[in-house]
Protein backbone atom coordinates (compact mmCIF):
# COMPACT_ATOMS: atom_id res chain seq x y z
CA UNK A 1 0.00 0.00 0.00
CA UNK A 2 2.70 2.14 1.01
CA UNK A 3 4.48 1.38 -2.29
CA UNK A 4 1.39 2.04 -4.23
CA UNK A 5 0.90 5.68 -3.18
CA UNK A 6 4.79 6.11 -3.48
CA UNK A 7 4.71 4.87 -7.45
CA UNK A 8 1.83 7.03 -8.02
CA UNK A 9 3.87 10.13 -6.43
CA UNK A 10 6.89 9.61 -8.42
CA UNK A 11 4.57 9.14 -11.49
CA UNK A 12 2.66 12.18 -11.03
CA UNK A 13 6.19 14.40 -9.86
CA UNK A 14 7.42 12.60 -13.61
CA UNK A 15 4.42 13.90 -15.41
CA UNK A 16 4.67 17.57 -14.07
CA UNK A 17 8.04 17.55 -15.17
CA UNK A 18 7.61 15.78 -18.12
CA UNK A 19 4.74 18.53 -18.77
CA UNK A 20 7.28 21.26 -18.34
CA UNK A 21 10.18 19.73 -20.51
CA UNK A 22 7.59 18.87 -23.64
CA UNK A 23 5.98 22.43 -22.99
CA UNK A 24 8.99 24.36 -22.71
CA UNK A 25 10.70 22.31 -26.01
CA UNK A 26 7.29 23.16 -27.94
CA UNK A 27 7.51 26.79 -27.29
CA UNK A 28 11.44 26.89 -27.27
CA UNK A 29 11.69 28.81 -24.11
CA UNK A 30 14.16 28.59 -20.99
CA UNK A 31 13.68 28.96 -17.39
CA UNK A 32 13.41 25.47 -17.46
CA UNK A 33 15.61 24.85 -14.42
CA UNK A 34 13.71 27.22 -12.36
CA UNK A 35 10.57 25.00 -12.91
CA UNK A 36 11.68 21.78 -12.51
CA UNK A 37 13.33 22.49 -9.22
CA UNK A 38 9.63 23.63 -7.58
CA UNK A 39 7.98 20.60 -8.48
CA UNK A 40 7.81 18.59 -5.46
CA UNK A 41 6.88 22.43 -3.70
CA UNK A 42 4.07 23.01 -6.10
CA UNK A 43 3.04 18.79 -5.67
CA UNK A 44 3.27 18.71 -1.32
CA UNK A 45 1.08 22.37 -2.10
CA UNK A 46 -1.76 21.41 -4.43
CA UNK A 47 -1.99 17.61 -3.50
CA UNK A 48 -1.09 17.82 0.61
CA UNK A 49 -1.66 20.83 2.15
CA UNK A 50 -3.42 23.58 0.46
CA UNK A 51 -7.47 23.09 -0.11
CA UNK A 52 -7.77 24.17 -3.61
CA UNK A 53 -11.43 23.67 -4.89
CA UNK A 54 -13.95 24.72 -5.55
CA UNK A 55 -12.46 28.12 -6.92
CA UNK A 56 -16.03 29.98 -6.34
CA UNK A 57 -15.18 29.14 -2.65
CA UNK A 58 -13.68 32.33 -0.94
CA UNK A 59 -12.85 29.94 1.79
CA UNK A 60 -10.42 28.08 -0.32
CA UNK A 61 -6.49 28.69 0.30
CA UNK A 62 -4.76 30.91 -1.85
CA UNK A 63 -1.29 30.40 -3.54
CA UNK A 64 0.69 32.93 -5.16
CA UNK A 65 3.76 32.16 -6.65
CA UNK A 66 6.07 34.89 -6.55
CA UNK A 67 8.35 33.58 -8.56
CA UNK A 68 6.64 34.34 -11.23
CA UNK A 69 9.07 32.55 -13.84
CA UNK A 70 8.29 29.44 -12.33
CA UNK A 71 4.75 29.59 -13.85
CA UNK A 72 5.20 26.56 -16.33
CA UNK A 73 5.05 24.21 -13.15
CA UNK A 74 2.13 25.82 -12.00
CA UNK A 75 0.43 24.93 -14.83
CA UNK A 76 1.51 21.56 -14.98
CA UNK A 77 0.50 21.34 -11.49
CA UNK A 78 -3.14 23.07 -12.08
CA UNK A 79 -4.00 20.81 -15.13
CA UNK A 80 -3.23 17.46 -13.07
CA UNK A 81 -5.63 18.99 -10.55
CA UNK A 82 -8.15 19.72 -13.46
CA UNK A 83 -8.00 23.78 -12.81
CA UNK A 84 -6.87 23.71 -16.58
CA UNK A 85 -7.11 21.83 -19.98
CA UNK A 86 -4.41 20.04 -22.15
CA UNK A 87 -5.53 22.51 -24.69
CA UNK A 88 -4.62 25.31 -22.19
CA UNK A 89 -1.02 23.89 -21.26
CA UNK A 90 -0.61 23.99 -25.49
CA UNK A 91 -1.26 27.57 -25.31
CA UNK A 92 1.57 28.11 -23.26
CA UNK A 93 3.48 31.26 -25.14
CA UNK A 94 1.25 31.40 -28.13
CA UNK A 95 -0.05 34.47 -29.64
CA UNK A 96 -2.39 36.42 -27.42
CA UNK A 97 -2.43 33.89 -24.54
CA UNK A 98 -3.03 33.91 -20.87
CA UNK A 99 -0.90 31.11 -20.36
CA UNK A 100 2.72 33.24 -20.52
CA UNK A 101 6.02 32.68 -18.89
CA UNK A 102 4.45 34.40 -16.02
CA UNK A 103 1.21 33.74 -14.17
CA UNK A 104 -1.74 35.98 -14.90
CA UNK A 105 -4.48 36.15 -12.72
CA UNK A 106 -7.42 35.49 -15.95
CA UNK A 107 -5.85 31.59 -15.68
CA UNK A 108 -8.91 29.37 -13.53
CA UNK A 109 -6.78 28.57 -10.22
CA UNK A 110 -4.33 31.90 -10.17
CA UNK A 111 -5.49 34.67 -7.84
CA UNK A 112 -2.87 37.23 -8.92
CA UNK A 113 -1.24 38.37 -11.53
CA UNK A 114 3.33 38.27 -10.67
CA UNK A 115 6.25 38.27 -12.54
CA UNK A 116 8.28 40.95 -10.99
CA UNK A 117 10.44 39.59 -7.83
CA UNK A 118 9.61 41.13 -4.72
CA UNK A 119 6.15 41.86 -5.69
CA UNK A 120 4.13 38.82 -4.00
CA UNK A 121 5.20 38.62 -0.50
CA UNK A 122 3.45 42.11 0.11
CA UNK A 123 0.17 40.85 -1.93
CA UNK A 124 0.41 37.68 0.39
CA UNK A 125 0.38 39.46 3.44
CA UNK A 126 -2.31 41.89 2.47
CA UNK A 127 -4.29 38.47 1.45
CA UNK A 128 -3.63 37.23 5.12
CA UNK A 129 -4.43 40.20 6.84
CA UNK A 130 -7.64 40.30 4.95
CA UNK A 131 -8.51 36.55 5.80
CA UNK A 132 -7.79 37.62 9.59
CA UNK A 133 -9.98 40.74 9.32
CA UNK A 134 -12.90 38.68 8.14
CA UNK A 135 -12.05 35.94 10.52
CA UNK A 136 -11.28 33.44 7.75
CA UNK A 137 -9.40 30.15 8.37
CA UNK A 138 -7.93 30.17 4.75
CA UNK A 139 -4.62 30.47 4.69
CA UNK A 140 -2.17 32.09 2.69
CA UNK A 141 0.82 30.30 0.77
CA UNK A 142 3.84 32.50 -1.34
CA UNK A 143 6.82 30.57 -3.05
CA UNK A 144 9.36 32.99 -3.34
CA UNK A 145 13.45 32.20 -4.95
CA UNK A 146 16.52 32.92 -2.53
CA UNK A 147 17.49 35.08 -4.55
CA UNK A 148 14.31 37.65 -4.76
CA UNK A 149 14.96 37.52 -1.11
CA UNK A 150 17.91 40.50 -2.65
CA UNK A 151 14.63 42.84 -3.00
CA UNK A 152 13.84 44.86 -0.19
CA UNK A 153 10.28 44.79 -0.43
CA UNK A 154 10.56 41.87 0.61
CA UNK A 155 11.99 42.87 4.13
CA UNK A 156 9.25 45.44 4.57
CA UNK A 157 6.35 42.47 3.78
CA UNK A 158 8.35 40.58 6.21
CA UNK A 159 8.40 42.52 9.09
CA UNK A 160 4.60 43.43 8.86
CA UNK A 161 3.53 40.09 8.47
CA UNK A 162 5.50 39.67 11.87
CA UNK A 163 4.05 42.72 13.38
CA UNK A 164 0.29 41.53 12.68
CA UNK A 165 0.77 37.97 13.82
CA UNK A 166 -0.21 36.85 10.15
CA UNK A 167 0.01 33.09 11.24
CA UNK A 168 -2.12 32.38 8.27
CA UNK A 169 0.87 33.29 6.24
CA UNK A 170 3.21 30.08 5.08
CA UNK A 171 6.68 31.29 2.59
CA UNK A 172 8.28 28.96 1.04
CA UNK A 173 11.51 29.77 -0.07
CA UNK A 174 12.96 28.14 -3.18
CA UNK A 175 16.36 27.79 -1.59
CA UNK A 176 18.39 26.83 -5.01
CA UNK A 177 21.17 28.75 -4.08
CA UNK A 178 21.62 30.10 -7.51
CA UNK A 179 20.30 33.51 -9.09
CA UNK A 180 20.17 34.74 -12.69
CA UNK A 181 23.76 35.44 -13.44
CA UNK A 182 25.60 33.54 -10.53
CA UNK A 183 25.57 31.42 -7.52
CA UNK A 184 23.50 33.44 -4.43
CA UNK A 185 26.97 33.30 -2.47
CA UNK A 186 28.97 35.17 -5.44
CA UNK A 187 26.50 37.36 -5.87
CA UNK A 188 24.63 38.60 -2.26
CA UNK A 189 25.09 35.41 -0.02
CA UNK A 190 21.78 34.63 1.46
CA UNK A 191 23.67 31.43 2.83
CA UNK A 192 21.89 32.59 6.19
CA UNK A 193 18.78 33.09 5.00
CA UNK A 194 17.17 30.89 8.56
CA UNK A 195 18.69 33.81 11.01
CA UNK A 196 17.48 36.22 8.68
CA UNK A 197 13.93 35.54 8.84
CA UNK A 198 14.11 34.51 12.28
CA UNK A 199 15.33 37.81 12.97
CA UNK A 200 12.50 39.19 11.29
CA UNK A 201 10.12 37.68 13.80
CA UNK A 202 9.41 34.43 11.72
CA UNK A 203 8.58 30.45 12.79
CA UNK A 204 11.37 29.06 10.32
CA UNK A 205 11.76 25.66 9.16
CA UNK A 206 13.94 24.21 6.56
CA UNK A 207 13.23 20.86 4.55
CA UNK A 208 14.25 18.89 1.86
CA UNK A 209 12.39 20.49 -0.87
CA UNK A 210 12.44 17.53 -2.98
CA UNK A 211 10.76 15.34 -0.11
CA UNK A 212 6.97 15.37 -0.54
CA UNK A 213 6.67 14.15 3.21
CA UNK A 214 9.30 16.52 4.26
CA UNK A 215 7.95 19.90 2.64
CA UNK A 216 4.22 18.35 4.02
CA UNK A 217 5.45 18.01 7.58
CA UNK A 218 7.12 21.57 7.11
CA UNK A 219 4.11 22.67 5.85
CA UNK A 220 1.59 21.66 8.06
CA UNK A 221 3.27 22.37 11.56
CA UNK A 222 1.82 24.12 13.91
CA UNK A 223 2.66 26.44 16.50
CA UNK A 224 1.43 28.17 19.36
CA UNK A 225 2.47 31.66 18.95
CA UNK A 226 0.95 33.26 16.09
CA UNK A 227 4.48 34.06 14.05
CA UNK A 228 4.09 33.55 10.02
CA UNK A 229 5.83 30.70 9.19
CA UNK A 230 8.42 30.58 6.69
CA UNK A 231 9.74 26.83 5.21
CA UNK A 232 13.37 27.25 3.51
CA UNK A 233 12.74 24.57 0.87
CA UNK A 234 16.51 23.53 -0.04
CA UNK A 235 16.00 22.30 -3.50
CA UNK A 236 18.41 22.03 -6.58
CA UNK A 237 18.21 23.64 -9.68
CA UNK A 238 17.34 21.90 -12.29
CA UNK A 239 16.37 18.80 -10.27
CA UNK A 240 15.68 15.47 -12.01
CA UNK A 241 17.81 16.38 -15.41
CA UNK A 242 21.64 15.74 -15.03
CA UNK A 243 22.99 17.55 -16.62
CA UNK A 244 21.08 21.00 -16.07
CA UNK A 245 21.80 20.09 -12.82
CA UNK A 246 25.23 20.06 -13.73
CA UNK A 247 24.58 23.50 -15.90
CA UNK A 248 25.88 21.83 -18.87
CA UNK A 249 24.48 21.91 -21.96
CA UNK A 250 24.49 18.90 -24.39
CA UNK A 251 24.09 20.21 -27.58
CA UNK A 252 25.43 23.88 -27.53
CA UNK A 253 29.01 22.67 -26.79
CA UNK A 254 30.18 26.46 -27.47
CA UNK A 255 28.92 27.64 -24.10
CA UNK A 256 30.85 27.25 -20.84
CA UNK A 257 29.73 25.23 -17.90
CA UNK A 258 27.93 26.67 -15.47
CA UNK A 259 25.00 26.54 -13.12
CA UNK A 260 22.84 29.34 -14.48
CA UNK A 261 22.93 28.14 -18.12
CA UNK A 262 19.31 26.26 -17.53
CA UNK A 263 17.98 29.53 -16.27
CA UNK A 264 18.32 30.77 -19.79
CA UNK A 265 18.59 28.39 -22.05
CA UNK A 266 16.13 26.54 -24.45
CA UNK A 267 16.11 22.76 -25.08
CA UNK A 268 17.57 21.45 -28.35
CA UNK A 269 15.51 18.13 -29.92
CA UNK A 270 18.20 15.99 -28.32
CA UNK A 271 18.42 17.40 -25.16
CA UNK A 272 15.28 17.28 -24.79
CA UNK A 273 15.55 13.36 -25.46
CA UNK A 274 18.03 12.58 -22.71
CA UNK A 275 15.86 14.54 -20.32
CA UNK A 276 12.88 12.73 -21.13
CA UNK A 277 15.03 9.53 -20.95
CA UNK A 278 16.23 10.17 -17.59
CA UNK A 279 12.71 10.67 -16.43
CA UNK A 280 11.08 6.99 -14.92
CA UNK A 281 8.77 5.89 -17.39
CA UNK A 282 5.17 7.12 -16.71
CA UNK A 283 2.70 4.75 -16.55
CA UNK B 1 -13.10 59.78 4.66
CA UNK B 2 -14.82 58.99 7.91
CA UNK B 3 -18.17 59.92 5.96
CA UNK B 4 -17.04 57.42 2.98
CA UNK B 5 -16.05 54.66 5.67
CA UNK B 6 -19.06 55.20 7.57
CA UNK B 7 -21.17 54.33 4.34
CA UNK B 8 -19.07 51.62 3.28
CA UNK B 9 -17.57 48.83 6.10
CA UNK B 10 -15.35 47.56 3.17
CA UNK B 11 -13.12 50.95 3.39
CA UNK B 12 -9.85 50.40 5.24
CA UNK B 13 -6.81 53.21 5.53
CA UNK B 14 -3.06 52.30 5.48
CA UNK B 15 -0.28 55.02 5.83
CA UNK B 16 3.13 54.67 5.23
CA UNK B 17 3.45 56.67 8.99
CA UNK B 18 2.70 59.85 7.80
CA UNK B 19 -0.66 62.01 8.32
CA UNK B 20 -0.25 63.73 11.65
CA UNK B 21 -2.92 65.98 12.63
CA UNK B 22 -4.55 63.55 9.20
CA UNK B 23 -5.17 60.16 10.44
CA UNK B 24 -6.47 60.95 14.17
CA UNK B 25 -10.39 61.36 12.97
CA UNK B 26 -10.41 57.93 11.28
CA UNK B 27 -8.09 56.04 13.62
CA UNK B 28 -10.40 56.96 16.49
CA UNK B 29 -14.02 56.07 15.01
CA UNK B 30 -12.55 53.30 12.93
CA UNK B 31 -9.65 51.35 14.86
CA UNK B 32 -10.10 47.75 13.09
CA UNK B 33 -9.76 49.39 10.10
CA UNK B 34 -6.68 51.92 10.09
CA UNK B 35 -3.32 50.27 9.94
CA UNK B 36 0.09 52.45 9.88
CA UNK B 37 2.03 50.00 7.76
CA UNK B 38 5.26 51.61 8.66
CA UNK B 39 7.31 54.05 6.19
CA UNK B 40 7.44 51.13 3.81
CA UNK B 41 5.46 52.22 0.59
CA UNK B 42 5.83 49.75 -1.40
CA UNK B 43 4.19 47.15 1.07
CA UNK B 44 1.72 49.36 1.34
CA UNK B 45 0.76 48.90 -1.90
CA UNK B 46 1.08 45.28 -1.76
CA UNK B 47 -0.70 44.56 1.24
CA UNK B 48 -3.84 46.78 -0.50
CA UNK B 49 -3.83 44.40 -3.51
CA UNK B 50 -4.08 41.55 -1.69
CA UNK B 51 -6.68 43.07 1.08
CA UNK B 52 -8.49 44.75 -2.56
CA UNK B 53 -8.53 41.62 -3.84
CA UNK B 54 -10.66 39.89 -0.94
CA UNK B 55 -13.21 42.70 -1.08
CA UNK B 56 -11.74 45.43 0.61
CA UNK B 57 -11.47 48.94 -0.78
CA UNK B 58 -8.60 50.46 0.76
CA UNK B 59 -7.04 53.58 0.84
CA UNK B 60 -3.28 54.59 0.63
CA UNK B 61 -1.59 57.27 2.30
CA UNK B 62 1.65 59.04 2.22
CA UNK B 63 3.18 62.49 0.79
CA UNK B 64 2.45 62.60 -3.26
CA UNK B 65 5.64 61.15 -4.11
CA UNK B 66 6.30 58.72 -1.68
CA UNK B 67 2.75 57.45 -3.00
CA UNK B 68 3.15 57.14 -5.98
CA UNK B 69 6.94 56.97 -7.34
CA UNK B 70 8.44 55.24 -4.82
CA UNK B 71 5.75 52.07 -5.46
CA UNK B 72 5.37 52.84 -9.05
CA UNK B 73 5.82 49.22 -10.16
CA UNK B 74 3.82 47.89 -7.52
CA UNK B 75 0.76 50.33 -8.86
CA UNK B 76 1.02 49.29 -12.30
CA UNK B 77 1.69 45.60 -11.87
CA UNK B 78 -0.53 45.46 -8.84
CA UNK B 79 -3.98 47.55 -8.63
CA UNK B 80 -3.62 48.23 -12.66
CA UNK B 81 -2.31 45.34 -13.84
CA UNK B 82 -4.91 43.54 -11.52
CA UNK B 83 -7.96 45.77 -11.77
CA UNK B 84 -8.73 46.29 -8.31
CA UNK B 85 -10.30 48.86 -6.26
CA UNK B 86 -6.74 50.59 -4.32
CA UNK B 87 -7.25 53.82 -3.32
CA UNK B 88 -3.89 55.66 -3.32
CA UNK B 89 -3.81 59.30 -2.01
CA UNK B 90 -0.42 61.47 -2.62
CA UNK B 91 -0.64 64.60 -0.33
CA UNK B 92 1.13 67.32 -0.97
CA UNK B 93 1.00 68.09 -4.69
CA UNK B 94 3.17 70.25 -6.44
CA UNK B 95 5.50 72.42 -4.56
CA UNK B 96 3.14 72.11 -1.64
CA UNK B 97 5.85 70.65 0.65
CA UNK B 98 8.28 73.49 -0.53
CA UNK B 99 10.40 74.26 2.48
CA UNK B 100 11.29 70.56 2.83
CA UNK B 101 12.88 70.73 -0.64
CA UNK B 102 13.13 68.54 -3.40
CA UNK B 103 12.96 65.18 -2.35
CA UNK B 104 9.15 65.91 -1.32
CA UNK B 105 7.57 67.84 -4.28
CA UNK B 106 4.66 66.07 -6.14
CA UNK B 107 5.98 67.18 -9.61
CA UNK B 108 6.06 63.68 -11.60
CA UNK B 109 3.38 61.82 -9.75
CA UNK B 110 0.28 62.86 -12.58
CA UNK B 111 2.65 62.81 -15.45
CA UNK B 112 3.84 59.44 -14.02
CA UNK B 113 0.74 57.86 -13.22
CA UNK B 114 -1.03 58.92 -16.30
CA UNK B 115 1.35 56.63 -18.65
CA UNK B 116 -1.48 53.88 -16.88
CA UNK B 117 -4.60 53.70 -18.79
CA UNK B 118 -6.23 51.74 -16.38
CA UNK B 119 -5.43 53.92 -13.47
CA UNK B 120 -7.45 56.87 -12.53
CA UNK B 121 -5.80 59.62 -11.67
CA UNK B 122 -7.63 62.74 -9.87
CA UNK B 123 -6.05 66.09 -9.22
CA UNK B 124 -8.70 68.41 -7.60
CA UNK B 125 -8.28 71.83 -7.20
CA UNK B 126 -9.68 72.71 -3.98
CA UNK B 127 -11.36 70.85 -0.71
CA UNK B 128 -14.80 71.05 -1.64
CA UNK B 129 -13.95 69.53 -5.30
CA UNK B 130 -12.02 67.11 -3.26
CA UNK B 131 -14.66 66.07 -1.27
CA UNK B 132 -17.56 65.75 -4.27
CA UNK B 133 -14.55 63.93 -6.35
CA UNK B 134 -13.68 61.04 -3.91
CA UNK B 135 -17.79 60.44 -3.83
CA UNK B 136 -17.71 60.35 -7.39
CA UNK B 137 -14.82 57.58 -7.57
CA UNK B 138 -15.60 55.48 -4.55
CA UNK B 139 -17.54 52.81 -5.96
CA UNK B 140 -15.72 52.72 -9.33
CA UNK B 141 -14.09 49.07 -9.84
CA UNK B 142 -10.81 49.60 -10.79
CA UNK B 143 -7.78 51.66 -8.95
CA UNK B 144 -7.48 55.33 -8.32
CA UNK B 145 -4.94 58.04 -7.46
CA UNK B 146 -5.72 61.08 -5.74
CA UNK B 147 -3.15 64.21 -5.88
CA UNK B 148 -4.41 65.96 -3.08
CA UNK B 149 -3.46 69.60 -1.68
CA UNK B 150 -2.95 69.80 2.34
CA UNK B 151 -4.31 73.39 2.78
CA UNK B 152 -7.82 73.50 4.01
CA UNK B 153 -7.57 77.54 3.32
CA UNK B 154 -6.81 77.44 -0.41
CA UNK B 155 -10.03 77.28 -1.58
CA UNK B 156 -11.73 78.10 -5.40
CA UNK B 157 -15.33 79.42 -4.64
CA UNK B 158 -15.83 79.74 -8.26
CA UNK B 159 -15.75 75.90 -8.77
CA UNK B 160 -18.27 75.42 -6.51
CA UNK B 161 -16.62 71.85 -5.30
CA UNK B 162 -17.98 70.62 -9.49
CA UNK B 163 -16.47 67.17 -10.12
CA UNK B 164 -16.91 65.25 -13.27
CA UNK B 165 -14.99 61.87 -14.55
CA UNK B 166 -13.82 63.13 -18.26
CA UNK B 167 -14.84 66.15 -17.56
CA UNK B 168 -13.21 69.83 -17.41
CA UNK B 169 -14.65 72.28 -15.22
CA UNK B 170 -15.26 76.06 -16.58
CA UNK B 171 -14.96 79.12 -15.18
CA UNK B 172 -15.67 82.59 -17.24
CA UNK B 173 -16.02 82.11 -20.74
CA UNK B 174 -14.24 84.78 -22.71
CA UNK B 175 -12.49 84.18 -25.61
CA UNK B 176 -9.65 85.75 -26.20
CA UNK B 177 -7.70 83.03 -24.31
CA UNK B 178 -8.29 79.81 -23.07
CA UNK B 179 -6.14 79.31 -19.70
CA UNK B 180 -6.20 75.37 -19.20
CA UNK B 181 -5.29 74.92 -15.18
CA UNK B 182 -4.32 71.76 -12.48
CA UNK B 183 -4.80 71.32 -9.10
CA UNK B 184 -4.33 74.10 -6.65
CA UNK B 185 -2.67 76.37 -9.30
CA UNK B 186 -5.85 76.94 -10.61
CA UNK B 187 -6.71 79.14 -8.16
CA UNK B 188 -3.48 81.63 -9.74
CA UNK B 189 -5.08 80.53 -13.21
CA UNK B 190 -8.62 82.48 -12.06
CA UNK B 191 -6.55 85.22 -10.45
CA UNK B 192 -4.81 85.85 -13.88
CA UNK B 193 -8.23 85.89 -15.61
CA UNK B 194 -9.26 88.36 -13.38
CA UNK B 195 -6.25 90.70 -14.28
CA UNK B 196 -6.34 89.70 -17.72
CA UNK B 197 -10.19 91.11 -17.60
CA UNK B 198 -9.05 93.97 -16.36
CA UNK B 199 -6.62 94.79 -19.30
CA UNK B 200 -9.73 93.77 -21.36
CA UNK B 201 -8.46 90.38 -22.41
CA UNK B 202 -11.21 88.14 -22.08
CA UNK B 203 -10.75 84.05 -20.97
CA UNK B 204 -12.11 81.10 -19.85
CA UNK B 205 -10.14 78.83 -17.19
CA UNK B 206 -10.67 75.46 -17.99
CA UNK B 207 -9.64 73.15 -14.81
CA UNK B 208 -8.77 69.93 -15.36
CA UNK B 209 -9.23 67.39 -12.57
CA UNK B 210 -8.76 64.00 -13.32
CA UNK B 211 -7.28 61.62 -16.29
CA UNK B 212 -7.94 58.23 -17.57
CA UNK B 213 -10.56 59.02 -18.62
CA UNK B 214 -8.75 62.33 -19.74
CA UNK B 215 -11.60 65.23 -20.05
CA UNK B 216 -10.50 65.11 -24.43
CA UNK B 217 -14.08 66.42 -25.65
CA UNK B 218 -14.61 69.66 -23.40
CA UNK B 219 -11.34 70.57 -24.30
CA UNK B 220 -11.45 70.06 -27.60
CA UNK B 221 -14.51 71.81 -27.71
CA UNK B 222 -12.84 74.64 -25.79
CA UNK B 223 -9.54 74.61 -28.45
CA UNK B 224 -11.57 74.81 -31.15
CA UNK B 225 -12.81 78.13 -30.30
CA UNK B 226 -9.64 79.68 -29.05
CA UNK B 227 -6.84 81.58 -30.93
CA UNK B 228 -4.54 81.08 -27.87
CA UNK B 229 -4.71 78.28 -25.18
CA UNK B 230 -2.02 77.91 -21.95
CA UNK B 231 -1.91 75.68 -19.57
CA UNK B 232 -0.61 76.18 -16.01
CA UNK B 233 0.62 73.30 -13.18
CA UNK B 234 2.59 72.28 -10.76
CA UNK B 235 4.34 68.97 -12.71
CA UNK B 236 6.82 68.12 -15.16
CA UNK B 237 6.43 69.06 -18.80
CA UNK B 238 6.94 65.53 -20.08
CA UNK B 239 3.41 63.95 -20.08
CA UNK B 240 1.43 66.60 -17.86
CA UNK B 241 -1.01 68.61 -18.53
CA UNK B 242 0.51 70.53 -21.07
CA UNK B 243 0.99 67.24 -22.94
CA UNK B 244 -2.28 66.22 -22.48
CA UNK B 245 -3.00 69.35 -24.42
CA UNK B 246 -0.81 69.85 -26.88
CA UNK B 247 -1.99 66.44 -28.33
CA UNK B 248 -5.23 67.35 -28.48
CA UNK B 249 -4.51 70.53 -30.96
CA UNK B 250 -2.13 68.34 -33.07
CA UNK B 251 -4.81 65.54 -33.44
CA UNK B 252 -7.79 67.45 -34.13
CA UNK B 253 -5.28 69.55 -35.89
CA UNK B 254 -6.69 72.70 -34.41
CA UNK B 255 -5.22 75.99 -35.18
CA UNK B 256 -4.91 77.26 -31.81
CA UNK B 257 -1.96 78.20 -30.16
CA UNK B 258 -0.03 77.01 -26.81
CA UNK B 259 1.90 77.83 -24.41
CA UNK B 260 2.84 75.94 -21.73
CA UNK B 261 3.81 76.77 -18.24
CA UNK B 262 4.78 73.70 -16.12
CA UNK B 263 8.00 72.31 -14.33
CA UNK B 264 10.97 72.36 -17.28
CA UNK B 265 13.90 72.41 -14.78
CA UNK B 266 15.99 69.98 -13.00
CA UNK B 267 15.91 70.56 -8.90
CA UNK B 268 18.83 72.77 -7.82
CA UNK B 269 18.98 72.26 -4.73
CA UNK B 270 17.11 75.34 -3.79
CA UNK B 271 13.62 75.22 -2.10
CA UNK B 272 11.49 78.19 -0.43
CA UNK B 273 7.48 78.72 0.10
CA UNK B 274 4.99 77.05 -2.68
CA UNK B 275 4.18 80.50 -4.07
CA UNK B 276 8.05 81.15 -4.34
CA UNK B 277 8.27 78.15 -6.10
CA UNK B 278 5.98 78.90 -8.21
CA UNK B 279 7.21 82.40 -9.33
CA UNK B 280 10.44 80.49 -9.90
CA UNK B 281 9.18 78.06 -12.52
CA UNK B 282 6.54 80.61 -14.03
CA UNK B 283 3.72 79.17 -12.57
CA UNK B 284 2.05 82.11 -10.73
CA UNK B 285 -0.35 84.20 -11.27
CA UNK B 286 1.91 87.44 -12.59
CA UNK B 287 3.78 84.95 -14.66
CA UNK B 288 0.44 83.95 -16.27
CA UNK B 289 -0.65 87.27 -17.11
CA UNK B 290 2.89 88.07 -19.06
CA UNK B 291 3.04 84.99 -20.46
CA UNK B 292 -0.33 85.82 -22.16
CA UNK B 293 0.09 89.22 -22.56
CA UNK B 294 3.58 88.58 -24.65
CA UNK B 295 1.95 86.02 -26.64
CA UNK B 296 -0.92 88.72 -27.19
CA UNK B 297 1.52 91.28 -28.31
CA UNK B 298 2.88 88.58 -30.89
CA UNK B 299 -0.48 87.77 -31.99
CA UNK B 300 -1.23 91.36 -32.51
CA UNK B 301 1.79 92.28 -34.25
Amino acid sequence: MHLHVLDREINRLNTVRRIILAQSRRANVGHIGSCLCIVEILVALYEYVMKTAPIEDPERDRFILSKGHGALALYAVLALNGHITEDDLNAFCGEDSIFGVHPEKAVPGIDFSTGSLGHGLSIAAGAALAALIQKSRRQIYCLISDAECNEGSVWEAAMFASQHQLGNLHVIVDFNGQQALGLTRDVLDSSNLAERWASFGWRVSEADGHSIPALVDALTSESPARDPHVVLAKTVFGRGVSYMEQGRPITQAHLPVQPINWHYLPMSDREYEIALEELEPAG
Amino acid sequence: MCRLAAADSRILLLTGDLGYMVMEPFRQQFPDRFFNVGVAEQNMIGLATGLAEAGFLPYTYSIATFASLRPFEFIRNGPVLQNLPVRMVGMGAGFEYGHAGPTHYGTEDIAALRTLPGLTVVIPADPAQTVTAMEVTSKLPGPVYYSLGKDDRAVLPQLGGRFELGRAQFIGAGGDVAIVSMGSLSREAVAAADELAARGIKSTVAVVSNFNPDPNDDLAELLAHSSQAITVEAQAISGGLGACVATIIATHGLSCRLRTLAVKTSPDGTSGSQEDRWRKHGLDRGSIVSSVLAKARVAYR
